[in-house]
């Protein structure tokens, strides 16, 4: 079973050389720290940079350089700034090659809720739908399971949508999983020490167990 | 060249009546104008729809209009660090309308432009298209079905730019870019408050984001706070 840092460290995977990549707020910003040295990945924030740092070393933050999570960011060599209408621009443009960002609740159609719980959280959906519904290519970085015990890798969700037929791939403390064109999760990878039983058991959506199911190299 | 100085907040906001509609810059607390807010505090100005990507922090930013109970309606699209916010929300004091991010900034874009309204895909199949006109559009050899939204009015647009020009040019500084540039194009009056006002000349024109003509009055600000809402750093070595 994978920790956060882990599920990221698999995302990091993913990312390959000469991509734009938007990472979302939680597990997926946590994704930056594993991407190779030497590698030439271009971090957008959707408040407005391309080609965003690390955090500034102490004492030299700076109130206007902030990343979309409201943190204090620094800028790379070759970076650019532009404003929030330009910054969706690029991304309903399709410019941004990979979108990565957490869910609550993801569908076997590729359907995910990540912004409303009624009645209890409210807080808006800031530019997940926007990311949704353009990105090319969106891995969700989530926990297959709740504290509860239940799946949220559902036949459909339960939450308030915050996008349809968007996801492709999804990665758990659990498993990696492909969405299916004609709908299904198809495990491709189990975590260290996770059983495919375990997986049957974490998953209320339609499961398909790839031929070729191996456990992940991280 | 027309001449768009005035003296303080006061003058800029002069006009601000009950029940506007009113644009205000800034992500989070990054790029605020803080002396506008001030301002309006000081002349109670109430019933105000606003506009803004965010709602402030209890003690900080269109927080302070949230704590004096002098905004009826907030248009956003992410109000997550404000419990003011969500008591008045959850009680059915303030109006929300969460919109996605990007389509606030198009909407305003849209006014900017001249252009009534726009289609984006963001929101398809969510509750955000209820009630809204939906097309199929080819785009980037892809079909897909697109949300009208319409240009947003706003009375006045309120901003902060880092320099700007007697004439009403202005520049911004790094991500308190953010909105600030669409909505101060957007504003049937646009007040610009500026960290550092120059005589026009001074900024080179190859170099302004927002041309004075957008711009009706500008004021250099005083006292900024700027504070941080997430102070993130890592340690040298």
């Amino acid at each position: 079973m994978l920790d956060k840092n882990g599920i990221a460290k698999r995302i990091a995977k993913e990312v390959k050389d000469g991509m734009f990549v938007n990472l979302g707020i939680g597990i997926p910003t946590l994704v930056a720290n594993f991407i190779p040295p030497g590698m030439s990945v271009e971090l957008q924030s959707e408040n407005g940079i391309l080609g965003m740092g690390p955090f500034p070393f102490e004492g030299e933050e700076d109130a206007d350089l902030i990343n979309a999570g409201k943190q204090t960011v620094t800028l790379l060599k070759g970076s650019s700034i532009f404003d929030s209408a330009m910054s969706f621009g690029m991304i309903r443009a399709q410019k941004v090659d990979l979108t990565i960002l957490g869910a609550m609740e993801v569908s076997e159609n590729g359907d995910i809720a990540n912004w409303k719980i009624p009645g209890k959280m409210v807080k808006g959906m800031g530019g997940a739908m926007d990311l949704v519904a353009s990105a090319k290519n969106i891995i969700v970085a989530m926990q297959q399971v709740n504290k509860a015990g239940q799946s949220k890798l559902l036949p459909k969700c339960d939450l308030p949508l915050t996008g349809i037929n968007c996801i492709k791939k999804v990665v758990t403390e659990l498993g990696v999983y492909d969405i299916l064109p004609e709908g299904g999760f198809k495990l491709i990878e189990t975590a260290p020490g996770v059983t495919v039983d375990d997986i049957k058991k974490a998953t209320a959506g339609k499961l398909v167990i790839s031929e070729h199911v191996k456990e992940m190299a991280i | 060249m027309i001449n768009r100085v005035v003296k303080n907040a006061e003058e800029a906001l002069k006009g601000v009546k009950d029940n506007q509609t009113i644009m205000f810059g800034g992500f989070g607390l990054c790029g605020i104008p803080e002396n506008c807010i001030n301002q309006m505090i000081k002349m109670g100005t109430k019933g105000i729809t606003a506009i803004s990507n965010n709602a402030g922090v209890d003690d900080f930013g269109l927080g302070l209009l949230l704590q004096t109970k002098q905004i009826k309606k907030m248009i956003s699209s992410y109000v997550g660090e404000n419990e003011e916010f969500e008591r008045q929300m959850l009680s059915g004091e303030l109006e929300v309308e969460l919109i996605p991010q990007g389509t606030l900034a198009t909407r305003c874009l849209a006014a900017a432009y001249g252009m009534p309204v726009i289609y984006t895909p963001a929101g398809v199949g969510t509750e955000v298209a209820i009630g809204k006109e939906v097309r199929k559009f080819k785009y980037n050899g892809q079909e897909k079905e697109y949300l009208m939204e319409a240009a947003f009015e706003a009375d006045f647009a309120i901003v902060k730019a880092w320099k700007g020009d007697t004439a009403g040019n202005l520049i911004f500084k790094s991500t308190a870019r953010n909105f600030n540039p669409m909505m101060a194009m957007a504003g049937k009056i646009t007040v610009a408050e500026v960290e550092q006002l120059v005589p026009a000349g001074e900024l080179d024109p190859d170099q302004i984001h927002t041309p004075g003509i957008y711009v009706h009055r500008i004021f250099q600000g005083s006292h900024y706070e700027k504070r941080i809402e997430q102070r993130t750093v890592r340690k040298k070595n």
